[in-house]
């Protein structure tokens, strides 16, 4: 019963790790994730996030065994 | 339809000119819109000296190919090609290569154009540039227009 955290970018070097896992607990939502894994970092203005790869927002509910990512703005193309 | 992140310098033309020999009914395609995106050797006035390109693999072609079936829908495409680099970036290095397919250029050029800003918007790529006081994150595209940089 646990959530993958993927981080990218300025936020994978902050933290100094690509990722993290936080056990699932229900009705847990996206920023309940960021809360459990980083309890002492704020959540950063203009912060992207996705769930199985799919852009989703903070108060998203997350379901056991999903991928979480985080990341900043896109500075693709 | 082909979307690919490719880790090695690439030849734009080149990949142009071959899918389309190679994948397009000859006959059928009246307009071919392309974009190549090169990296440059300075940005917001200061110097660059190469970059690196992350992206988030699995995600990172899947919004792509969301971005492309999105375009078909809205314009009657025969095909598309989209290459984006990652990994280590040199100056005048293809990053992404665009090109679309269409009878007529009206719905080629447009969708050329919205598949471009919509992967700028929205396909997780990170450029992270070399500059002359070390290495810096990229916090977010151009306008895209020279003219609203001054």
């Amino acid at each position: 019963m646990s959530i993958t955290i993927k981080y990218f970018a300025v936020l994978r070097e902050r933290f100094g790790r690509a990722g993290d896992s936080v056990p699932f607990e229900p009705g847990m939502t996206v920023l309940d994730v960021w809360k459990r894994a980083l309890p002492d970092q704020g959540l950063p203005e203009n912060l992207m996030m996705a769930v199985n790869m799919e852009y989703t927002r903070k108060d998203a509910k997350v379901q056991d065994g999903d991928e979480v990512a985080f990341f900043p703005a896109v500075t693709g193309g | 339809m082909k979307i690919e992140i490719r880790e090695q310098p690439f030849d734009p033309y080149r990949e142009i000119a071959r899918y389309q020999h190679e994948t397009l009914p000859a006959g059928q395609y009246g307009a071919t819109a392309s974009f190549v995106g090169t990296m440059r050797d300075y940005n917001d006035g200061q110097p660059v000296h190469g970059m690196t390109l992350e992206y988030y693999p699995g995600m990172t072609e899947k919004n792509i190919d969301q971005i492309c079936v999105q375009a078909s829908t809205r314009w009657s495409l025969i095909d598309y090609l989209v290459i984006h680099r990652a990994g280590q970036i040199s100056i005048n290095d293809a990053i992404v290569v665009i090109a679309v397919w269409a009878a007529h250029r009206g719905d080629a050029l447009d969708a050329c154009k919205f598949i471009l800003e919509d992967l700028k918007s929205k396909a997780p790529f990170w450029k992270k540039e070399i500059r002359d006081e070390g290495e810096a994150w990229v916090e977010g595209n151009t306008s895209g227009y020279a003219k609203s940089e001054e």
